[in-house]
């Protein structure tokens, strides 16, 4: 308790210097937004395991270091290639959370689109952020959320007008850095896309050199009536790192939004997306999946709101885990009073490569309306031994027939993404990584214990 | 020199032995029925010949082709020309039909220094292979016997096998559950194969398929032991007197 006011403490120097330096601090309502979410995380503090949304999470790791708020840090074009996406117009790129204009090409844009950093945009009293700004991410939610509105300054500020169909993707890269001491980032990201409008983001988390970092980030996503978006999250950074992050979908009217989650890397990795569909005939896909391996710590925490009648949600979340890594699904489902004909559905499936590999998997429903529908299901299993003897069987050696049967899995996902840039990108990321965790993976130690350990949960209500 | 020679196998399940000293040669262009009642270790024989290694072979050898077979992992063996048809195929979600087909072709290929296929020069061996079978090109891209039918599974085992083209192929009671049309083409796949060069050994509990593919030998094994071994007209005294040992 003692560490953790003095972590308290030292949240509060940063907070201070942040608010003397910052873009916007002389804007009142920015000034206040801060302010009283800065109050609102000292209040609440860390979440510990004794919170229900936190139980299979323990972040004690981020709470007893002491981070400090990153500055600028040099980082070279050269260095920046390697993650890039080759031959995509608009690539915007933060490193420690700060726009850098000279690693980032923004292109021709669209008439009606307009991609910058959120700091500029501060700086410049867009209007749009001032109405939408902190808005829908809630800082009661819990502390990392009110942490990250303390410090919002910059991150990707996207800005599609109504029935504008921008057809690449934005693609925003956020590379954090080594430093001396432990670093600490708050990516805001603010996505608006107006009636009518479509677009597809790529948020993807990388680092460069391994020391502890903190990427806390947060994005809000508001989808106007009728929009169309796709919403893509990469996390790989160094397994030192702990990333929290927030996505907040604000849906209007029939608008129809997809998320897509894929967890490669980090160390301790806490993945929230929660949508409100706001509007009547609103459509949500929560599509993701996670692959573990080391310690990896890998935590899903869906919340999905379903606030008016007739919307339809999917959640869809795969989890693959090897050696110690522990996986976390949480996917929680509110059906407001007045959101009838909910069609609302949700899916975990689960592999366990080795016997140390854990998932704790929970659905929870909260169902206020009479006439909806509301399902949910998880499994968790092994690799199946008869598939891949029957690979086997067929010449197929056993290297390549795990990465096929790892593949088989993670395609469920990969099938749920349109054809395009982004899922060419994660698709690329996700088959090197699998073909990795297929070369270290050690056969179980016994067979056919899949019948054994294989759980399948399914209910309906 | 035989294909396959196998000399007093014993095999082990756990504590149990299921093969208690096996003895079989079996030539190029031969095929060779094994018959037998339930849990005699028909089917621990051909999972042991595709090396499968939940099966302890405790003593002991199998000469394949002039080479240990005992010491190959399957995907060797399956490289070296030895090929089993599940007696229940495995249904592979996520994996297309062709594209695993097509790996396991060109896994063999690559073993053998061949150059691998690719998808444009697959395709029309993929479908006069398909044809053969009379099966619907649908299952061309449908995953691995995922929602296929007890003979749509069969049928696509014979399929990989014709693609796959084995020295030796072991077909694991190949016929149980087919109705009598689904017999006629997998008995007319099969007898498309049979060549020179070619052995088979069909594993069979019934004496039906052996009106189609007509063997060479038939050996009848039970308790572990081939107990006897004798030409055709074997199956058809079996079907009157049933699978009692001789005294």
């Amino acid at each position: 308790m003692i560490a953790e006011t003095e972590q308290l403490g030292t949240y509060l120097e940063s907070f201070t210097e942040f608010q003397k330096r910052a873009a916007g601090r002389d804007l009142p309502w920015l000034r206040k937004l801060r302010e009283s979410a800065f109050a609102r995380f000292c209040e609440v503090g860390f979440p510990t395991t004794h919170d229900e949304d936190w139980r299979f999470t323990n972040v004690s790791a981020i709470t007893k270091t002491s981070f400090e708020l990153s500055r600028d840090a040099k980082v070279t074009k050269q260095e920046v290639e390697q993650f890039g996406v080759a031959g995509l117009g608009c690539q915007v790129v933060f490193v420690n959370g700060h726009f850098s204009r000279e690693l980032s090409s923004i292109g021709q844009l669209p008439a009606g689109v307009s991609v910058s950093s959120l700091a500029e945009e501060i700086s410049a009293s867009s209007s749009s952020v001032g109405s939408h700004l902190g808005r829908y991410l809630d800082i009661h939610r819990d502390a990392f959320s009110a942490l990250n509105t303390a410090f919002a300054e910059d991150g990707g500020y996207v800005h599609v007008r109504r029935g504008v169909v921008l057809t690449e993707p934005v693609y925003l890269l956020f590379i954090s850095t080594a430093g001396d001491k432990p670093l600490m980032s708050h990516p805001r990201n603010l996505i608006v896309i107006e009636n009518e409008a479509q677009a597809t983001i790529v948020e993807d988390y990388v680092s460069i050199g391994e020391t502890v970092a903190f990427s806390n980030t947060a994005t809000e996503l508001i989808a106007g009536e009728n929009a169309v978006v796709s919403h893509y999250m990469v996390e790989r950074e160094h397994r030192q790192a702990f990333n929290i992050s927030t996505l907040r979908i604000q849906q209007g009217r029939s608008a129809n939004v997809s998320s897509h989650s894929v967890l490669l890397g980090g160390g301790l990795v806490r993945n929230n997306v929660h949508p409100v569909l706001a509007g009547e005939g609103g459509e949500c896909l929560i599509n993701g999946l996670f692959i573990g391996n080391g310690r990896q710590h890998l935590d899903n925490y869906m919340l999905v709101e379903h606030a008016s009648p007739h919307c339809a949600s999917r959640q869809f979340y795969n989890g693959i885990l090897d050696d110690h890594a522990h996986g976390v699904f949480h996917g929680r489902i509110i059906v407001h009073k007045d959101a009838q004909k909910t069609d609302a559905k949700q899916t975990n499936r689960n592999l366990l490569l080795s016997d140390d590999s854990r998932i704790d998997t929970k659905p929870q429903l909260e169902i206020y309306a009479d006439d909806v529908k509301c399902t949910h299901g998880a499994t968790i299993g092994q690799m199946e031994e008869n598939a891949l003897f029957y690979l086997r069987s067929r010449g197929i050696d056993e290297i390549s027939a795990r990465k096929l049967l790892l593949l088989a899995f993670a395609n469920e996902c990969l099938d749920r993404m349109a054809a395009g840039v982004g899922r060419d990108h994660v698709e690329k990321l996700i088959h090197a990584h699998l073909l990795q965790i297929a070369n270290s993976v050690k056969p179980l130690s016994t067979v056919a214990r899949s019948e054994d350990l294989g759980r399948n949960l399914e209910e309906v209500g | 020199m035989s294909l396959l020679e196998i000399k007093n196998l014993h095999v082990k399940v756990g504590n149990h032995e299921i093969l208690k000293g096996i003895d079989l040669t079996v030539n190029a262009g031969e095929v060779h029925s094994i018959m037998g009642p339930n849990g005699s270790g028909k089917s621990t024989l051909a999972q042991v010949l595709a090396r499968r290694e939940a099966y302890d072979v405790t003593a002991g050898e199998i000469i394949y082709n002039g080479k240990d077979l005992l010491e190959m992992k399957a995907e060797d063996a399956a490289c070296e020309g030895v090929f089993l048809a599940f007696q229940y195929p495995v249904e592979i979600p996520g994996i297309g039909n062709a594209y695993f087909m097509r790996s396991a072709l060109n896994a063999i290929r690559k073993y053998h220094g061949q150059d691998e296929m690719d998808a444009m020069d697959f395709l029309p061996l993929f479908r006069e292979k398909l044809k053969l079978l009379e099966m619907d090109e649908k299952l061309l891209n449908r995953s691995v016997n995922e929602g296929f039918s007890g003979g749509e599974k069969k049928r696509n085992e014979i399929l990989q096998m014709a693609l796959l083209e084995p020295k030796l192929a072991v077909l694991d009671e190949t016929d149980s559950g087919l109705d009598i049309d689904a017999l006629r083409i997998v008995a007319k796949g099969v007898n498309t194969l049979r060549g020179p060069e070619r052995a088979m050994i069909v594993v069979t509990h019934y004496q039906r398929l052996l009106n189609y593919i007509v063997p060479d030998f038939v050996h009848v094994l039970v308790n572990g032991r081939i107990v006897r071994s004798g030409g055709p007209e074997l199956a058809l005294e079996l079907e009157e007197t049933g699978y009692a040992v001789p005294a």
